[in-house]
């Protein structure tokens, strides 16, 4: 026989019941759920007892720190930090007069300082072309000199961390704009302008950047005239721009492609232009959809950038195989390599921070 | 006849003609989908498509702002010709409004940015004029309290209502929807039609593609019935639901009307 049901008062919400809050069930729940976990939980833990305590030993109990001779480092079983004591400015700032170097100290947070104030949203607009105006504009007074009472200082002086940061971060600025044109122009329904950014994008992306590197090098001044001399700074600095821009058109192209297409005709109905259309419209949902991927190859650009070695630049990566050229401190290469390890790794962990940040401060899809 | 006349008048009628098709075709590829299409529809009057799916009823309203481009005949909108020039059909859009199955809301903008958008980019109207008359229309449609709120946030019915507003925001001199009530759960439905019932009285010009017949029978002027691309028929409602001419429109009409 079948019942009815009904209810004329409303059920009170009962609180949803918890599971075990204790430590023992909380381990039993997620650390020892059947015997495969269990097995796979006592090899992790086993595995990590193996590892971190040499390393730990290694890194810090046994390790030189502060100054040192090359021969306390040697008598030494652990590492031997004394390198980066020893040799920082060299790593840092390569072969820049060392009495100036100062001025890429200043250069390097200028540069810092116009890409924190570029995450704020709230000068997302004009603002952002004043902060990129003034921090560009300090850092290449401050490198370059000749104004303001400053040495000049020539650009093959330039190296380290100041110039992988400004190779990655005028890389990062001007590639992305780039690649929205691109994107939109292979989308677009000009056959020439389609045809155009589908070639660029298909030759660019299919040939590494080092061939790309060289060719601005050695081969791009064989075609000049003679007399004309572009800086080996910037030939590597359009390079990486050219080939970022390539890989991240398609990145923004599978956001486009994302959308519904009753976005493009609710913007159209209402009138909307083209750009418009792109605008306000299109691209703000598409970027926001493909931020993972775009900060992915931000960070990839990012470490690209020690690339520009085999053009003789003197990258961070460089100035250190540099700075290692001293035989006394050569042995001693994974703790130099692992200081500038650190060193790309803050920015990129940032980066990656940063894109987790900004994909939650712009989600409206989630009901509140 | 001039007692017909005075009526028409009081509903914000006239025979000023504001859509005129003549002998529109279209194809998708070899898909013949609108074949000789005629259709004239003056100012206030409220015209309701219906037909089975496949019938180009979608199409051919589509065809009115250019969302599809038709390739035989004359497509004039308030006395302005459809043609592949940019700016006429930027005009076209401007002056009509389209209300979608799909509602296509902005989910990344407010629902009161949704609909100040158009206003202060395309009509180029001062921020706060554009936003008093958002929320003017808001209030309209019963939704003011939801203006800070994103459209992901909404029901159906609400998101419906706020794609009205936003069109009715850039003060359209005809109105198109395209099944606005077919995406909607049951218990929704009737919030959209109240509104779109209250647009008709207010004499706003309608073309409704809607399998919605009770709303057809309260307001429409005519109805018109397609089918395999043309237009079978179209008579006042009282005439179509009970004496209907053609075949085709009876069998259509048996198969809706059976439940």
């Amino acid at each position: 026989m079948e019942e009815t049901l009904t209810r004329d008062a409303q059920t009170p919400a009962r609180a949803r019941p918890r599971g075990p809050r204790d430590p023992i069930g909380w381990a039993r729940a997620n650390l020892f759920d059947g015997w495969f976990n269990s097995l796979l939980t006592i090899l992790i833990v086993a595995l990590l007892v193996w590892i971190i305590p040499p390393f730990i030993r290694w890194a810090f109990t046994d390790a030189v720190l502060g100054h040192a001779t090359p021969d306390e480092c040697k008598a030494a079983t652990g590492a031997c930090w004394a390198v980066v004591t020893e040799k920082y400015r060299l790593i840092l700032f390569g072969r820049y007069p060392f009495d100036e170097q100062w001025r890429p100290l200043f250069g390097i947070i200028a540069l810092v300082g116009m890409a924190l104030l570029s995450c704020d949203r709230r000068f997302w607009g004009w603002q952002l072309l004043v902060i990129w105006a003034l921090g560009l504009g300090s850092f290449f007074v401050l490198m370059g000199g000749g104004v303001l009472g400053l040495s000049s200082v020539r650009t093959n002086l330039w190296g380290g961390l100041p110039l992988t940061l400004m190779l990655a971060f005028i890389g990062i600025a001007a590639a992305f704009p780039l690649a929205i044109l691109l994107a939109l122009g292979r989308r677009s329904k000009l056959p020439i302008i389609s045809a155009l950014s589908v070639g660029y994008i298909e030759l660019i992306r299919g040939v590494p950047l080092i061939t790309l590197l060289f060719m601005g090098s050695f081969m791009l001044p064989l075609f000049m005239p003679t007399g004309v001399d572009i800086d080996a700074i910037l030939r590597a600095q359009v390079a990486i721009i050219m080939f970022a821009a390539a890989y991240l058109a398609e990145v923004v192209r599978g956001g486009l492609q994302a959308l519904p297409k009753g976005q493009h005709e609710a913007a159209a109905a209402l009138g909307l232009g083209y750009w418009q259309t792109q605008g306000l419209i299109i691209l703000p949902q598409a970027l926001k959809i493909t931020i993972p991927p775009i900060v992915n190859t931000f960070i990839g650009l990012f470490k690209d950038t020690s690339l520009v070695a085999i053009v003789s630049l003197t990258d961070l990566v460089l100035a250190t195989r540099q700075a290692l050229g001293d035989p006394e401190w050569r042995q001693f290469f994974i703790e130099a390599y692992l200081f500038i390890m650190l060193i790309y790794w803050v920015f990129c962990f940032f980066m990656s921070k940063y894109s987790q940040h900004l994909e939650r401060s712009l989600a409206t899809d989630r009901r509140s | 006849m001039a007692h017909a006349t005075a009526n028409a008048e009081a509903a914000g009628r006239s025979d000023e003609i504001m859509v005129d098709l003549q002998r529109v075709n279209k194809w998708y590829g070899d898909f013949h989908v609108l074949k000789d299409v005629s259709l004239t529809v003056r100012r206030g009057e409220r015209i309701v498509v219906c037909g089975p799916s496949g019938s180009g009823k979608s199409t051919l309203i589509r065809c009115i702002n250019r969302l599809e481009e038709h390739q035989q005949g004359r497509i004039v909108v308030e006395n302005i010709e459809l043609t592949n020039d940019v700016k006429n059909i930027e005009m076209i859009r401007r002056e009509v409004g389209m209300v979608f199955q799909s509602f296509n809301l902005f989910p990344h903008l407010t629902v009161l940015e949704n609909c100040t958008l158009a206003p202060l980019w395309v009509r180029k109207m001062p921020q706060k004029e554009a936003a008093a008359i958002a929320m003017k229309f808001l209030e309209r449609v019963r939704i003011p309290e939801q203006a800070q709120k994103y459209p992901g946030q909404l029901s159906g019915g609400q998101q419906q209502r706020v794609a009205i507003a936003r069109s009715l925001c850039m003060m359209p001199q005809v109105m198109l929807f395209d099944e606005p009530t077919s995406a909607l759960d049951p218990e929704m439905i009737k919030e959209v039609l109240d509104v779109m019932v209250e647009l008709a009285h207010e004499g706003m010009t309608m073309i409704c593609v809607t399998h919605e017949m009770g709303f057809a029978k309260s307001v429409a002027d005519n109805v018109v019935f397609m089918d395999q691309g043309e237009i079978v028929e179209m008579a006042p409602p009282a005439e179509f639901f009970t004496n209907p001419r053609s075949d085709r429109t009876k069998a259509f009409l048996s198969q809706i009307l059976a439940h």
